[in-house]
């Protein structure tokens, strides 16, 4: 448990999200209206989105099966029955005046995410629902000096809203609950993930107390829209709590909003202004009702999710938790790493492992490149290995002929051929090599006669240089005892 | 021959049928109706030309051998249907200036089967009212007096607009919406034809909602049989509204049996009313005899918790008003009165777009379904719903039908029960239970009063069996004999 130090005290930080995320679907949850972002503002708006009147929604059934798939991925209970309400409140990019979401039966109910923290440790966050809503329209107040103007393309749009349990601690825990959940969802093929585009934002409620006290009272700070904005926030919001009550004040419960800008939170309105919703159910909608062989259906559908791959990697293929929950974390990672090790008959692990995780990443990171678009593809990178692992090149020079790759799009035998990078393992030439360095150099000579071991090395890297790389590394330590002694 | 405005739709049907007339003279009668019936303020907006339109497109139709349910035949439609391209307004202020680009699957059903549109009816402001006097176009008249009386009075609400255009004869029928009693009650004033179908008959789709768990549309007519032939051309399964029921539409007409022997019609014993006029009680032992003479079977039954159903419904009714009223805000359509903020915005507009019955409908929904309330009121109501369904159901089990009185009253006179809201809703005593449990009613009238008003009897049926439902109204119309007219006659 990680605490922070106050005046008064050790605080313990409690943390609970609701994740908004958006359902990946051709059209909204009641209408038939497309849902591509970036399209021209009210071009993708049907009259039920715009309210028109005697308009009437209609479920988007690939919304109910993406939500249901989510709360599987969540091992979560899915609700058979669930229940669509209005959530009544006036505001101009609300055009029903309410928005139709679920209250008191949602369509699934409680689950559980684990969590790898970054030392090593697992740690399980419980869900407390997922229920699915419609998204509002935006207000664009840039538009006009004194008018507001309103974009309906998002009015109706799906959203699931993922609740978590109070479970969270630190903000380093909430980096890497949003994590873990955007890896399930992108998984699943149920949310993009993309917090950029504001296909999934977040409400962080934060409390403070100090250990082993009742829960705080808590604030919720809206619409935050990034991991980093998310930890920032919490940050935020448990000091300045911590503080208020540390100099006698009390929190009250409110809600708040994230200012990226100065990465603080400010008041919104309070418990006493917070709307009372009416809710009540849709009696436009007919309840949800599923066909558990449906539910079934979906269940053995599920691709193997990111847990149980972990799960997976460490036991066939002896990687770490850390490196087996790096190549997971995203879909195409790990299938890129699956079929290095598959290729070529069989390939190790380990090494792939190393690879995939070091210069690949590093190689993606430097061109801010997804994995999808790197010019070195998994049967590449097979190949450079096995090159590696025939002996053809030394480990050293495994890394430039990568680079070289990458430069070039080319396969590793055709750089190595090109660029003569073949290793050395004649050992007449390295003989050859060896002798030189033995006849140039014979202070050094006398130095490793008389006791000093360390010349041998700096006598390797010579001949490593003078052959380009390309000596066979052991073939040389092995001749240069021999000579030497 | 009568004149043409004042032909049933069956009648109307076979001379168009037989080339007597072409259905664009029988609109221009209509038409000319409905210029002369303004007085009684039954219209919001004409539509003479787009009606002339419509029935020369039907005569083109009818010559190629085209000829729909309701070929060539004019109607008027309730103004809460939306209309593609025709002003819509449901009565209200708020929605000044609003033509929808889009058509009602009812209306769009009805032009379909080959009717022509007339224009559209006054109506209680969003549906709300027993008196069609909340509209924001004004009151409508009654074409009926009281005998030896020129004392205006009410017909009915709140598709007291299409109750008027019907009754006057300047259409053969008229669509209207049903959330407590909006179609059986004008009809029961004006001594016309009012059927509500069974919850999920009719598409809801572009049809303004009051209360979307109630809201049915249904026809107006003069007889039982031009009712059946409305409504089947109404009907149907629409994908657009989740609550429309996916089940074949019968040929209502062909129900028209005239045979109710044997049937079991349930007489239900909380429908007698402490203070209740004693002619609506003769009435109903009329109808009684009616059927019986027939062959029908009476039973005594008993619904036993008919007295929850208007407080229940006051709770429901209010509830989803103030939720779908939200949508009118002054930001996208209709009515806008500008405010220095964006609360000023809403409440000027509201405030003077929306009449008193509405404001106190939507403050009481806003009321029952607010925290601290909720259980007491809405969770309530939902319950005694449940209850007074199961009543139904229970009954079902052994009678057919149920015969009761359609209204606790005849006609009242404008101004008369306008001061107390409670005594309004006592109107819809009898109606409102079966929107409450979503079945069947229709409204038949069968006697006048002693100062010559009609008065109507109500038949309640089983979900989707409007067919015996029907049948049995069919009977009561051929025994109650109902052959007076109204004062105001179009062009008479």
């Amino acid at each position: 448990m990680s605490l922070v130090q106050g005046k008064t005290g050790e605080w313990e930080v409690v943390i609970g999200l609701e994740v908004h995320a958006q359902v990946i679907a051709e059209s909204k949850l009641f209408s038939g209206a497309a849902t591509a972002f970036g399209a021209e503002p009210n071009t993708q708006v049907s009259l039920v989105d715009a309210a028109m009147p005697g308009m009437l929604p209609v479920l988007n059934e690939k919304s109910i099966e993406q939500a249901v798939k989510t709360g599987l991925g969540l091992n979560a209970q899915i609700n058979l029955t669930s229940v669509f309400e209005r959530k009544n409140y006036f505001y101009p990019d609300l055009p029903q005046g309410y928005q139709i979401s679920q209250y008191l039966q949602p369509i699934v109910g409680e689950g559980v995410v684990t969590l790898d923290l970054p030392d090593g440790a697992v740690k399980e966050v419980g869900i407390e629902r997922l229920h699915l809503e419609q998204d509002a329209g935006k207000s664009l107040h840039d538009q006009h000096p004194t008018a507001t103007y309103i974009d309906l393309n998002r009015s109706g749009v799906t959203l699931m809203e993922i609740v978590s349990k109070p479970d969270m601690r630190s903000a380093e825990e909430v980096g890497a609950y949003l994590e873990k959940l955007r890896s399930i969802l992108r998984y699943l093929g149920t949310c993009s993930g993309n917090m950029e585009e504001g296909s999934m934002r977040c409400d962080v409620n934060v409390s403070v107390r100090h250990p082993g006290e009742d829960l705080g009272t808590r604030t919720e700070t809206k619409n935050v829209n990034s991991i980093r904005f998310a930890k920032q926030a919490i940050e935020h919001e448990a000091k300045r709590q911590i503080a208020l009550i540390e100099d006698g004040g009390k929190v009250t419960q409110e809600t708040r909003l994230f200012d990226p800008d100065r990465g603080v939170t400010r008041a919104m309105r309070s418990k006493e202004e917070a709307h009372d919703y009416r809710y009540f159910p849709d009696p436009d909608l007919l309840p949800v009702v599923l066909d558990p062989d449906w539910v079934a259906e979906l269940k053995r559908g599920l691709p193997e999710l990111p847990d149980a791959k972990k799960a997976r990697f460490t036991a066939d293929f002896g990687l770490s938790a850390y490196d087996a929950g790096v190549l997971v974390a995203e879909q195409e990672t790990a299938a890129y790493f699956e079929t290095v090790v598959a290729g070529g008959g069989g390939r190790d692990a380990k090494q792939a492992a190393n690879w995939v995780t070091g210069a690949l990443f590093g190689a993606l990171n430097r061109g801010g490149m997804e994995i999808g678009a790197a010019p070195i593809d998994a049967d590449k990178l097979g190949g450079l290995l096995d090159l590696l692992e025939a002996g053809t090149i030394s480990g050293r020079i495994a890394k430039d002929v990568f680079d070289a790759m990458w430069e070039s799009g080319k396969d590793a035998a055709t750089v190595v051929e090109e660029k003569g990078l073949k290793q050395i393992s004649d050992s007449g030439a390295i003989e050859a090599i060896v002798d030189h360095a033995i006849a140039d150099n014979p202070g050094q000579v006398e130095q490793f006669k008389s006791g000093n071991d360390k010349v041998l090395g700096w006598f390797v890297g010579q001949i490593m240089k003078a052959s380009q790389g390309k000596a066979n590394p052991g073939m040389v330590n092995q001749l240069l005892r021999k000579k030497l002694t | 021959m009568a004149r043409l405005n004042e032909l049933t739709i069956a009648v109307a049907r076979d001379g168009l049928a037989k080339g007597d007339f072409s259905a664009k003279e029988l609109t221009e009668a209509s038409v000319a109706a409905m210029e002369s019936v303004r007085p009684l303020n039954a219209f919001i907006t004409e539509t003479p030309e787009r009606a002339l339109d419509m029935a020369q497109a039907s005569d083109a139709r009818r010559a190629k051998g085209d000829v729909g349910v309701l070929e060539g035949i004019p109607l008027a439609i309730k103004d809460l249907f939306c209309t593609e391209g025709v002003l819509t307004t449901a009565g209200s202020h708020i929605l000044d200036g609003f033509i929808p680009p889009y058509e009602s699957s009812v209306t769009a059903n009805l032009w379909r089967a080959g009717a022509a549109m007339l224009g559209k009816t006054n109506m209680d402001e969003f549906a709300m009212g027993s008196s069609n006097t909340t509209s924001y176009y004004g009151n409508v008249e009654n074409p009926w007096r009281r005998q030896g009386e020129n004392r205006p009075l009410v017909p009915g609400g709140s598709s007291g607009g299409s109750a008027a255009a019907v009754a006057a004869r300047c259409a053969p029928g008229a669509t209207g919406t049903d959330t407590g009693g909006s179609i059986r009650q004008p009809a029961s004033f004006t001594g016309l034809v009012g059927l509500k179908p069974t919850y999920g008959r009719c598409s809801r789709w572009g049809i303004v909602a009051f209360a979307s768990s109630l809201d049915q549309a249904g026809p107006l007519t003069r007889t039982v049989r031009d009712s059946a032939i409305m409504l089947r051309a109404m009907a149907g399964h629409d994908p657009k509204d989740s609550t429309s029921v996916d089940t074949p539409v019968p040929d209502y007409e062909a129900a028209l049996s005239g045979d109710v022997r044997g049937l079991r019609i349930g007489i239900p014993k909380e429908y007698r009313m402490e203070g209740m006029p004693g002619e609506i009680e003769t009435l109903w032992r009329d109808g009684i005899k009616w059927l019986e003479a027939a062959g029908a079977i009476t039973v005594d039954i008993s619904l036993p918790h008919t007295k929850y159903a208007l407080p229940a419904y006051y709770i429901v009714a209010p509830a989803e008003a103030s939720s779908n009223l939200a949508r009118y805000d002054g930001v996208r359509y209709g009515l806008r009165v500008p405010g220095a903020t964006l609360d000023e915005m809403y409440e000027a507009t509201r405030g003077e777009g929306f009449g008193a019955e509405v404001k106190r409908r939507v403050m009481i929904g806003t009321y029952v379904l607010s925290a601290g309330y909720y259980d007491a009121y809405y969770n309530k109501a939902r319950r005694v719903r449940a209850l007074i369904l199961r009543d139904f159901t229970e009954a079902f089990e052994n009678v057919d039908a149920i015969l009761t009185p359609t209204a606790p009253s005849a006609a009242f006179a404008i101004g008369e029960r306008m001061d107390d809201p409670i005594a309004m809703y006592l109107n819809d005593i009898f109606t409102v239970p079966a929107n409450l449990s979503g079945l069947p009613g229709i409204s038949v009238p069968a006697a006048l009063t002693g100062d010559g008003l009609p008065l109507g009897l109500q038949v309640i049926g089983r979900a989707f069996d409007e067919e015996t439902m029907l049948r049995v109204a069919g009977v009561l119309e051929d025994a109650a004999g109902f052959d007076a007219e109204p004062a105001f006659v179009a062009g008479r």
